[in-house]
């Protein structure tokens, strides 16, 4: 049986997307076997973050409008071998996935993985309450900003009485996961604090991920970034998160940029 | 100038403070009965409704605000009366009797 994640934040442009392609590559070089399910039907990016917009034949609605058996959507990682995209329409409606139909797809799933991280779109509509319908678990992406804090208050809202876990009188398991933080700027009282999330939102950490460069760099050259750049300060924060989802006690810190001797001599800025 | 002169002395810009605390007074109201979407509207109806059974009045006259603050919120209800109500009430009724 696996575990169904969903990746999920209200607002959009938080790093949903960035985020499912990063932990879902972490957990499979963790040694899980994993699928990414992209829910952004109409709107979808995970194929292009992932690097593999060009090997999509069928897609989410096919299999479950039963046009496409699973194993035929299903796209391998070329980096992976234990890492699945399930990618999602780009010219269907969100009105073709129904509640059974999603059901009977994670139900296939979860017979065939350990992990199926679920890319919630942004909104509350449709697609964002499919997303998280069959989730055990929930990373809530938020960004140190008001309108993220906020937009994430609600999703947990709706992860406390609109999953089928919350109807059955049990709990998805909640975690935030901070992304786009900039120690410096909350140091000086510009950003609002890693504690001050924590306090307002009332849920446990999962990670932070700082502001850097190379998730841009990443996404251009179509790769999670634990895997494009394993060094860099969001990836080793990106592992971190998928250990501590797979149970392990790992102290919290937010990683830093390594600077080069030319760019400290240079004074260069690295994030 | 004197904002100015703090930023300059010592006083840094800080707003982050601003935003935990606007988050926490939003938040704790979304969150509870103050949250509903409609409560200011349904408030105006009924209010409306009852005054309406004693004084003849102006249903734009009728203002309802909401201040959202930390810990206590305040509801305030502006109703303008008209000052000749008793006068038009009375001569109504005359004329009805």
């Amino acid at each position: 049986m696996a575990k169904v994640l969903v990746v999920t934040s209200g607002k959009g442009g938080v790093g949903k997307t960035t985020t499912t392609a990063a932990l879902g590559a972490a957990l499979a070089q963790g040694g899980k076997s994993v699928v990414v399910v992209d829910f952004d039907v109409g709107l979808r990016n995970l194929d292009l973050v992932m690097g593999a917009e060009r090997r999509v034949v069928f897609d989410l609605i096919n299999v479950v409008q039963g046009v496409a058996k699973l194993p035929q959507a299903l796209i391998r990682d070329k980096r992976l071998e234990n890492l699945w995209l399930l990618p999602a329409s780009q010219t269907r409606d969100k009105d073709a996935l129904t509640d059974e139909g999603v059901g009977r797809v994670i139900a296939d799933l979860s017979a065939r993985f350990d992990y199926i991280l679920c890319d919630s779109p942004a909104g509350i509509e449709r697609g964002a309450t499919l997303a998280m319908r069959y989730a055990d678990e929930a990373v809530i992406v938020t960004n140190p900003e008001v309108s993220s804090v906020r937009d994430s208050d609600r999703i947990i809202g709706m992860l406390d009485s609109k999953t089928v876990k919350a109807e059955r009188g049990e709990r998805v398991k909640k975690h935030i996961l901070i992304t786009r933080y900039d120690p410096a700027r909350a140091a000086r009282g510009e950003m609002l604090t890693i504690d001050d999330i924590l306090e307002i939102l009332a849920t446990p950490l999962l990670g932070i991920i700082p502001e850097s460069q190379d998730v841009l760099k990443a996404s251009n050259v179509g790769s999670p970034v634990t895997l494009n750049n394993a060094d860099s300060a969001p990836a080793r924060a990106y592992v971190d998160a998928s250990r501590r989802l797979m149970g392990e006690e790992i102290a919290m810190v937010v990683p830093v940029e390594r600077k080069g001797f030319m760019d400290r001599l240079l004074g260069r800025r690295a994030a | 100038m004197s904002m100015r002169l703090l930023r300059l002395f010592g006083g840094r810009d800080t707003s982050a403070p601003v935003a935990r605390e606007r988050l926490q007074i939003l938040l704790a109201h979304e969150r509870g009965l103050l949250g509903q979407p409609d409560l200011l509207v349904t408030l105006r109806e009924e209010i409306l409704a009852v005054v309406s059974k004693h004084v003849t009045l102006d249903p734009d006259k009728v203002i309802v605000r909401l201040e959202r603050g930390k810990s206590v919120s305040t509801l305030e209800v502006d109703i303008e009366v008209p000052n000749d109500f008793e006068k038009s009430k009375r001569s109504e009724r005359r004329m009805a009797g």
